[in-house]
């Protein structure tokens, strides 16, 4: 049982019209995991969810949720999945905890309620009608739906979205806590942080396709040019350290006082550029390392900008 | 050590779901301000006003036996057709409909569900218009001996009025729904014998409202509360084709998001 994965998509394609939405995409999510499905805004990400969910029916391809099809097998599956929709997905005219309860009754062995509205802040709103929460609320309501009734496996589409700091830690929080306890994540996201502090394994998505995927460590480790940056006081002999500097690092002062050395940056080049400021009776007043971020990944991988 | 969220998933047993969903359907449709003023205060404002005035010639004896089964069928059609068809056009809108496809409630349990409660609403309908008509001097004919083709026609105008509800909501968008409705239960009021006679329409244009369902309705529930009928099987055979016509173009071409 454990040897099947989670989800399973393999070449699916799915057209909106000429459209491509999802233009041959694959990729496993083993149980126990909690993956990111990472991209811009139209890359594909919620046609994807929504195909292991059972919302949408793939042109070709297959796709495998459980070791089940989601559209075939659907009335076996839902019991075993939490889904959190992007938005809406509540009466208009229910309030925040009557929702969180009706839910629960939908399933045989729920989570307690009050647990979940404490957890996620809720307990203010209660008694509010869905329509007037703020957009926040609605998505941690939304949230509190998708595992209240202590699902296998759960898909969050942009779970964050729309949140204030302290109300995406509590998810982050929570998220985390799900993973712990053995449930499988699949979350999408367009927030690098998002997927670099949560996720063990991260697919990048844009075109419909994947187009990257390892672990966050994995991802941002690829190629080895880094940059070394220290501030100090303006107008150092960069000349004696690029003698000292191995073939093929650069170093430069694009900014008064601001340094900048790109290169192969490892623990041996720190060595050389802290014992050459020990020769010259140089102290930064700050040094560090800038390793990539998914964000520079993407960038490379596709040439824009993750961020809409 | 926790384990606070340690899978166990699995389904409600399926009559605890339902009675569920029913609760809530009933709960959100009578938290509906202009929803309740459609089901309950339109159909017996009407009830009063065309009873204590004579605004309308409604024949021979007296206007409340004329107009309460109108005014039972225009309760019919206003819970069953128009809220119903609102109600569930702003659901698939908001993603009520779509979330709960992805809920352990079959869709039928929602339908069910659905059903459950436009019964529930108008069980209380007709409770609190037959209340009034009484009141108003209503003598109803037929004794026991009619309960049973009103319960017919009650039941089959509903699953006609539903059917034609849920394919104006599973196909159009809710605003358009929202018009539309309204703008049919306007018609259906003043061309289905609810409160103008159809004898009061030119003949050529009267086999044609005969045909409607709110038509069949009245004039069903007239005939065997006003007239003292017995199974009105005319009208009854229209409400049927209509029922079956509608609730499955409502199957075939409902769409749920």
């Amino acid at each position: 049982m454990r040897d099947t994965p989670a989800v399973e998509l393999t070449d699916v394609v799915l057209r909106y019209g000429a459209k491509a939405a999802l233009d041959g995409i694959g990729l496993t999510v083993s149980p126990g995991t909690l993956t990111a499905v990472l991209g811009p805004n139209g890359a594909g990400k919620t046609t994807a969810v929504e195909c292991c969910e059972g919302y949408r029916r793939p042109d070709s391809g297959s796709v495998r949720v459980l070791g089940l099809d989601p559209i075939a097998d659907n009335a076996a599956l839902r019991p075993r999945i939490g889904v959190m929709l992007q938005s809406g997905g509540v009466y208009p005219g229910a309030r925040a905890v009557e929702m969180l309860r009706h839910t629960a009754r939908l399933h045989r062995n729920p989570l307690p309620v009050e647990m979940l509205v404490e957890r996620l802040g809720l307990g203010s709103a209660g008694r509010t009608a869905y329509r007037r929460l703020s957009g926040g609320q609605q998505q941690r309501l939304a949230l509190a739906m998708a595992v209240v009734g202590r699902p296998e496996l759960v898909f969050l589409d942009e779970p964050t979205a729309g949140m204030d700091p302290h109300a995406r830690r509590a998810t982050w929080d929570l998220v985390r806590e799900l993973r712990e306890d053995g449930v499988t994540v699949v979350l999408t996201t367009h927030l690098m942080d998002e997927a670099e502090q949560l996720a063990d394994q991260v697919h990048i998505v844009d075109g419909g396709r994947v187009i990257s995927s390892g672990t966050p460590r994995e991802l941002t480790r690829g190629g080895a040019e880094n940059t070394l940056r220290f501030t100090s006081r303006p107008g150092l002999d960069l000349g004696s350290l690029r003698k000292a500097l191995p073939d093929g690092v650069v170093a430069a002062e694009p900014a008064p006082g601001a340094y900048r050395i790109e290169g192969e940056v490892d623990p041996q080049l720190l060595a050389t550029v802290t014992s050459w400021c020990a020769q010259h009776g140089v102290l930064p007043d700050s040094l560090g390392v800038e390793t990539r971020t998914l964000e520079d990944v993407f960038l490379e991988l596709t040439g824009r900008e993750l961020r809409p | 050590m926790t384990t606070t969220f340690a899978p166990d998933p699995g389904p409600a047993p399926l009559p605890r779901m339902i009675a569920a969903q029913t609760a809530l359907e009933i709960r959100m449709l009578l938290r509906n301000g202009e929803q309740l003023l459609l089901t309950i205060v339109i159909p017996a404002l009407l009830l009063v006003l065309f009873s204590a005035v004579d605004i309308v010639d409604t024949g021979a004896g007296k206007r409340v036996d004329f107009l309460a089964p109108g005014l039972l069928a225009l309760a019919i059609l206003s819970t069953a057709f128009t809220g119903q068809a609102i109600a569930t056009g702003f659901e698939r809108r908001y993603g009520v409909l779509k979330r709960l496809g992805a809920s352990p409630l079959p869709r039928w349990g929602l339908m069910t569900a659905k059903t459950g409660c436009v019964l529930a609403v108008e069980v209380l309908q007709l409770a609190l218009l037959t209340v009034i008509a009484l009141l108003l001097g209503w003598s109803p004919t037929g004794g026991a001996s009619a309960a049973l083709p009103v319960v017919l026609l009650v039941v089959l105008g509903t699953a006609a009025f539903s059917g034609l509800g849920l394919l104006m909501a599973g196909t159009l968008k809710a605003e358009a729904t929202l018009a539309a409705a309204n703008l049919v239960f306007i018609l259906l009021l003043v061309l289905g014998g609810v409160i103008v006679p159809l004898a009061k329409f030119p003949a050529a244009i009267r086999p044609v409202l005969e045909a409607l369902p709110i038509s069949a309705l009245s004039t069903g529930l007239r005939d065997v509360l006003q007239h003292g009928a017995g199974v009105p099987w005319p009208q009854l055979g229209i409400l049927a084709v209509w029922s079956v016509v509608a609730l499955a173009a409502a199957a075939r071409f409902f769409k749920w998001e």
